[in-house]
C-alpha cells in the first residue's frame, strides 16, 4: 500500500487536476504506486484523513474555504499547492482590487444568498505550505516529478529560474529580442517555452520567477512602445496577486 | 594550400560532405533570425541576408547583393553542438536488491561546421581547454569535438556589438579550422579558401576551383581589414582584469543590478560559458533512474544554492560574478582569456546591457587604480 494523496478543490477551474488525469500514460503507473484518498475528478471513493499528502488547487474565496483549508493542513503529512489560483490568487484576484459586492449585484439575481470573502488569495497567506506547482495550468512533467520524489525520498526537479532556460534549451531565439515584448525573462520555467517556441511573447502564466526585476522589464517594454495601461494588464492576469507582479501592475495603475 | 572558388562551390561542398554521411550543420534563417540548422544544401544559407544588431536588439534586412555570409553571429553558438543544451550522462537500474549503473556511450555523428566565425573558432579553442584540457576529460564533449571539421569564414561584415577586433579572436581566424573561406564582394563574387589541416585540403582538392592570384589574396586581406578597422577597439583588455579585481565594490554594480533581469541569455547565448547543472529522475516503477546534464547559469539562484541557502542572492554579486569571470579570474583559473568579443550577451539581453560599457563605467569612476 502507497502513501494516501488527497486531491482538493478550492476556487478554480478544475484544469489543474485535470493535469492529473491528463497523465494518461503514467497515470496508472502513479495510481499503483499511491493511494488516492480523495479525488471528485476521478473517483466516489474516499479514505478518511489524516493523509501523507495533500494536492489543493484553487484559491480561497469563502470564509468556509478560509476554513477547510485550515482542516487540511492540520490532517496532511504535505500540502502541495498546485496552479496559479492556489500559489497566486488566480485570475479572479483580479476582484482584490475591485468592489465584489457590486460584482455580485450584477450577477447574481440573490446576491444576498453569498457569502464571500472580499479578497482570493493563495493557500500561502493561510497555512504553511510545504511546495508550490506555479502555472496556469501546471506542468504535467512537473506534476508527475513532484509525485515521483515524493516517492522516492528526492527533491522534485522545478526550476525557480526565468523561461529564457527553456527558450535557450530548444534553442529558440528571444522573441523580446526580435521585437515582440515578452514576459519570458520575469516568469519561472516550467511551461516549456511554448509560446516563444510560436514566436509569441511570455504572457506570465507561470507567474514570477526567483529574485524579479520587473521594473527593469517594464521599462524596457515602454521604450518598445508598450502603453502603461498595457503594462498594467500584462502583469495583472492569472499571476497578479502575487507579490512581484502585484506591485509592478500598481506602478502602472 | 589555397585556391579561389565561385559561390557555386559552396554546393559541392556541402555535396562532397553529405555523401561521406556527414551532418552538415550551418547558418540558415528560421524564427527571424540567422541560426545553426542542419542543411542539405547550400541554397538554405542565408543569401542576400544581413543582420542588423544594438544591445538587446536583432533584425534581418535584405542585402543588395547575393553574399554568403554578409552578417556576422545570431542567438546561437556552435556550443549546441559540442556541449549540448541537454546530455543523458546516466542510467541506473535495480536489479535483485543490487543495481546496475550503465554510463552512455558518448558517440557522436561526423559533423561538419559550415560557416564558423573567428571569434567561434576562438571560443571552440577556449571550450576545448576548459572542457578536454585539464586532467579530467568531458567524454560527450570529447567525442563530439574528435567528430567536428570546422570549415571557418573570415569576417566582412561586423555588427554593431562585435568587439573581435579589441579581444584579438578576429575578423580573421588564424588557425584551429580544417579550412577557412573569405567571402570577396569586390569585384567578382569570389571565395578564398584556404586549408588549415590535411583534411581540410582532401576537401578543397575535390572543389572546383581556380588558382589564387596575388589579387585574390590582397583582397581577401582587405576583407578584414575593413572590418577589423569598422569595430575599432571598444572594450581595452590590456588592464581589465586588474581594473575588475581592484574594483569589486564599485557602485557600477548596483546601477546594472538595476537593469539586470538575471534571466540567463547572456551566459547561455555566450559561446565560452560551460556551466551546467544535473538533474536526477527515476521512472514510476522506481527500478530505474537517469541522470541528465543541462545548460545552467550563474544568473539563477539555484546555481549557487546549497547547504543553508544560495551564496548569490544579489543581482549585484550574479553580475559581478559573471563579469569577473569572463574577463579575470578565467585566465587565472584557465590560463585562456573567457570572452571572444562576439557580442551576443550584448545584442541577446533583453535590456540591452553592455559588457563594453560596464566596463568602460567601471573604468571612468574606478575606486582604486589597478
Amino acid at each position: 500500500m502507497g502513501p494516501t494523496i488527497a486531491i482538493w478543490k478550492f476556487s478554480s477551474c478544475d484544469g489543474c487536476q485535470l493535469t492529473l488525469l491528463d497523465c494518461e500514460d503514467e497515470l496508472l503507473g502513479i495510481l499503483g504506486r499511491v493511494q488516492i484518498a480523495y479525488f471528485p475528478e476521478a473517483t466516489r471513493a474516499e479514505i478518511e484523513g489524516p493523509w501523507d499528502v495533500s494536492l489543493v488547487e484553487g484559491s480561497v474565496t469563502t470564509p468556509e474555504e478560509a476554513k477547510r483549508i485550515k482542516e487540511i493542513r492540520e490532517k496532511s503529512g504535505l500540502v502541495v499547492a498546485i496552479g496559479a489560483c492556489a500559489t497566486a490568487g488566480g485570475i479572479q484576484a483580479l476582484r482584490n482590487w475591485a468592489n465584489v459586492k457590486e460584482f455580485a449585484s450584477i450577477v447574481y439575481a440573490h446576491p444576498e444568498y453569498l457569502e464571500t470573502l472580499e479578497t482570493s488569495t493563495p493557500h500561502s497567506d493561510h497555512i504553511d505550505v510545504d511546495l508550490e506547482l506555479q502555472g496556469c495550468p501546471i506542468s504535467k512533467t512537473q506534476l508527475v516529478d513532484t509525485l515521483l520524489a515524493l516517492l522516492s525520498g528526492r527533491r522534485p526537479n522545478v526550476p525557480t529560474s526565468a523561461v529564457c532556460t527553456e527558450c535557450k534549451q530548444r534553442q529558440t531565439p528571444c522573441v523580446q529580442v526580435l521585437g515582440t515584448p515578452c514576459l519570458g525573462p520575469v516568469t519561472q520555467a516550467g511551461c516549456g517555452a511554448i509560446c516563444p517556441s510560436y514566436a509569441r511573447g511570455c504572457y506570465g502564466c507561470f507567474g514570477p520567477k526567483e529574485t524579479t526585476n520587473t521594473v527593469s522589464l517594464a521599462k524596457r517594454w515602454s521604450d518598445m512602445g508598450v502603453a502603461e495601461d498595457a503594462l498594467l494588464r500584462a502583469f495583472r492576469t492569472f499571476n497578479g496577486y502575487k507579490p512581484a507582479f502585484r506591485e509592478e501592475s500598481a506602478r502602472h495603475g | 594550400m589555397r585556391a579561389v572558388l565561385a559561390p557555386e562551390a559552396l554546393e559541392a561542398i556541402v555535396e562532397e560532405l553529405r555523401r561521406r554521411d556527414w551532418r552538415v550543420v550551418a547558418p540558415t534563417v528560421r524564427d527571424k533570425a540567422i541560426v545553426y540548422d542542419e542543411i542539405a544544401s547550400a541554397a538554405e544559407l542565408p543569401v542576400g541576408w544581413k543582420d542588423v544588431q544594438a544591445p538587446g536588439s536583432y533584425k534581418l534586412e535584405l542585402r543588395d547583393d547575393e553574399a554568403r555570409f554578409g552578417y556576422a553571429v545570431g542567438p546561437q553558438s556552435w556550443k549546441r553542438e559540442l556541449l549540448a543544451p541537454s546530455v543523458r550522462l546516466l542510467q541506473i537500474e535495480r536489479t535483485h536488491g543490487s543495481f546496475k549503473a550503465a554510463e552512455d556511450a558518448a558517440e557522436a555523428k561526423r559533423t561538419a561546421f559550415f560557416g564558423v566565425r573567428p571569434c567561434e573558432v576562438a571560443a571552440i579553442k577556449i571550450q576545448d581547454r576548459v572542457l578536454i584540457g585539464g586532467s579530467f576529460a568531458d567524454g560527450d564533449y570529447l567525442a563530439r569535438r574528435k567528430n567536428s571539421f570546422v570549415i571557418a569564414v573570415n569576417c566582412g561584415e561586423p555588427a554593431a556589438n562585435c568587439f573581435c577586433a579589441s579581444m584579438n579572436t578576429g575578423p580573421k581566424a588564424e588557425d584551429g579550422y580544417d579550412l577557412v573561406l573569405t567571402e570577396i564582394l569586390d569585384g567578382a563574387h569570389r571565395f578564398l579558401a584556404e586549408a588549415g589541416t590535411g583534411e581540410g585540403a582532401e576537401l578543397l582538392a575535390k572543389l572546383p576551383q581556380q588558382p589564387a592570384a596575388d589579387a585574390d589574396l590582397s583582397a581577401a586581406q582587405k576583407v578584414t581589414d575593413t572590418a577589423r578597422e569598422k569595430m575599432g577597439i571598444t572594450l581595452d583588455r590590456s588592464d581589465v582584469r586588474d581594473l575588475l579585481l581592484a574594483n569589486l565594490e564599485h557602485p557600477r554594480y548596483d546601477d546594472v543590478a538595476g537593469r539586470c533581469l538575471a534571466c540567463t541569455n547572456c551566459t547561455l547565448a555566450c559561446p565560452t560559458c560551460f556551466c551546467t547543472t544535473v538533474d536526477d529522475a527515476n521512472d514510476l516503477s522506481g527500478a530505474g533512474s537517469e541522470r541528465t546534464r543541462k545548460w545552467d547559469s550563474c544568473f539563477t539562484a539555484q546555481y549557487s544554492e546549497m547547504h543553508g541557502g544560495g551564496t548569490r542572492r544579489s543581482l549585484q554579486s550574479r553580475y559581478r560574478q559573471w563579469l569577473i569571470h569572463k574577463l579575470a579570474t578565467w585566465n587565472d583559473q584557465f590560463d585562456t582569456q573567457g570572452c571572444v568579443g562576439c557580442g551576443r550577451c550584448i545584442t541577446w539581453c533583453p535590456v540591452g546591457i553592455d559588457i563594453r560599457e560596464e566596463v568602460s563605467a567601471i573604468r571612468a569612476t574606478q575606486e582604486a587604480k589597478p
